[in-house]
């Protein structure tokens, strides 16, 4: 069983490139797209690592990484944090909430990459 | 150097920048030339019949001689040297005299700094708290971030599957299609909102910009007969959202009850008398001071004390009204500043509150305030109480030393303020 990521975010053609990318490197690719059920997705499938989108229909992504980090089983889940905000206020925000990495839109997929191998290392 | 000492040096420079010789100028004008250069020199008082004939000669109005630049230029200058402690500031006048043509530019880029700052101020606000432009904009670049990954692959993957290459033209091709479409939205979005169209985000927004047009006053609205005010807001044009139509009706109403309790003519004469001091006013025509407040903010503005603002904020400090006044903007969107007057009243309910403040910025402007917060549609003892305050913003008054204050944190310059909630981007973004 090769490594895990779930990608949770609502652009198709984002999940598609992503998952084509990382599968190619390797890693077993899980998606998602609803905010609301995001938690329940991550208790259910327990990736190795969680690449989350902040705005996702129906809840923040900010609102899922603070309850991941509530959770005892998956508290400690490297999870990179995606958003289109990079400014300060926003990185500040995903530090206080726990991001293990944090990737201002538009990303290039190596930096994505590059992001995961460090979060989840061989 | 006083003003008229000057006169000299400005002969001087206008004659060697119409190419004429001092002896010729001398000669022209019937004095010799000798005297002519302790003139320019300002050794020799210069007026009357002389003055004259040396400006026709010059081709020049003898006040632009005397003169010199305009109050308003020499204005335009000091706030420009404010904090370049290398300019001499003792010799504005002498700069503005001998190179009007660079004091002109001077004064002219300085205010358009100042507009492009308060473009800043509006647009950042707007990005910050503005929902349509915040999708937007995550739109664009979430269409980017798919462009450029799919991309990407295409670029660097040698070995790619047809099948694959082809979905990921079509999602390049859908996604351009999108950007497209995406960044036109937005094109349009600004390119619709130059001007006080710009402040037409909310039904609020909607509301400020009508009543800006009117100077705030209803003239319609006086009188013993007017039109109710459903008639008022059924001709109003500017109005576009029922939202806003909904939010002017009751400010109508409000101004109506006002206007009946206040009436124009005895107001303006009281006015006279009492001058602007809430108080008096108030107790004069047995009225809140708030309501005093509203009357003096919607007078006409040849029949107003000078310039009148006025913000209200409901019991959580949002701003629900707001007029502002050169040199004090309250912000459109997000917080105000917490040291204002007005939040003092709210913490403080049915107690009056006056001070004079000065605001943070280049101009550093003083304002005396009133404020005061009362409850508003009470809803009985059991309901909830509903606040609001008040806050009037008027001219300082000279030698009153004031409150600095900013209009809004992210604003704001001061650095050092115990208020602050958040960074500024003027202190750290520029």
């Amino acid at each position: 069983m090769g490594k895990h990521v779930l990608l949770i975010e609502d652009e198709p053609n984002i999940i598609e490139a992503i998952r084509f990318i990382l599968s190619r490197d390797g890693w077993r690719v899980d998606t998602h797209s609803d905010g609301q059920s995001a938690l329940d997705a991550v208790l259910d499938r327990r990736p190795d690592v969680v690449i989350l989108d902040v705005m996702l229909p129906n809840r923040s992504g900010y609102d899922i990484l603070r309850e991941i980090r509530e959770q005892d089983e998956i508290g400690s889940l490297p999870v990179l944090l995606l958003t289109a905000k990079g400014q300060a206020k926003d990185r500040e925000m995903a530090e206080r909430l726990g991001a293990s990495r944090f990737m201002t839109k538009p990303f290039s997929n190596t930096e994505v990459l590059a992001a995961l191998r460090e979060l989840f290392p061989q | 150097m006083p003003r008229n000492v000057l006169t000299g040096t400005r002969i001087r420079e206008r004659r060697m920048m119409m190419g004429v010789r001092q002896a010729d100028l001398a000669h022209a004008v019937g004095i010799s030339p000798s005297y002519l250069n302790l003139i320019e020199h300002n050794r020799r008082r210069i007026g009357g019949k002389l003055l004259n004939e040396i400006a026709r000669r010059l081709e020049v109005d003898a006040a632009a001689l005397t003169e010199g630049a305009g109050a308003a230029m020499l204005d335009r200058l000091r706030v420009a040297a404010v904090g370049h402690d290398s300019a001499e500031q003792d010799r504005i006048e002498e700069f503005a005299g001998r190179f009007p043509g660079w004091a002109q530019l001077l004064a002219d880029t300085q205010r358009h700094i100042r507009r492009l700052e308060r473009t800043v101020e509006m647009l950042t606000d707007r990005m910050t708290h503005d929902p349509f432009l915040s999708a937007s904009v995550h739109e664009v670049l979430s269409t980017v971030t798919a462009i450029r990954s799919t991309a990407a692959i295409l670029i660097e993957t040698e070995d790619i599957d047809p099948e694959w290459r082809r979905r990921f033209h079509r999602n390049i091709g859908d996604e351009s299609t999108r950007l497209a479409e995406s960044a036109q939205a937005l094109v349009n979005y600004l390119d619709n909102s130059g001007g006080d169209d710009l402040l037409r985000n909310s039904p609020q927004e909607e509301v400020e910009v009508w009543l800006k047009a009117q100077s705030y006053h209803l003239a319609v609205l006086e009188g013993p007969d007017p039109p109710s005010p459903e008639t008022v807001i059924a001709q109003a044009g500017a109005l576009d959202s029922a939202s806003a139509r909904d939010l002017a009706l009751a400010y109508l109403r409000r101004y109506r009850a006002d206007a009946l309790k206040l009436p124009l003519e005895p107001f303006c004469e009281a006015l006279e008398v009492l001058g602007p001091d809430p108080g008096a006013l108030a107790d004069r025509f047995a009225v809140s001071a708030t309501a005093v407040f509203r009357r003096l903010a919607s007078l006409p503005p040849e029949r107003a004390p000078g310039p009148v603002g006025l913000a209200i904020c409901d019991g959580s400090g949002t701003l629900t009204f707001r007029k502002p006044v050169e040199g004090f903007n309250p912000p459109r969107f997000g917080a105000a500043c917490p040291l204002w007057p007005l939040y003092q009243a709210l913490s403080r309910p049915t107690m009056p509150v006056r001070g004079v403040i000065e605001l943070a910025g280049r101009l550093s402007a003083r304002f005396l305030t009133y404020a005061l917060c009362l409850p508003r549609r009470v809803g009985g003892f059991g309901g909830p109480q509903v606040f609001e305050a008040s806050m009037l913003i008027l001219p300082a008054p000279p030698g009153e030393q004031g409150q600095p204050v900013g209009a809004s944190c992210r604003i704001c310059p001061r650095e050092d303020c115990v208020a602050r909630r958040e960074p500024s981007i003027i202190a750290h973004g520029f």
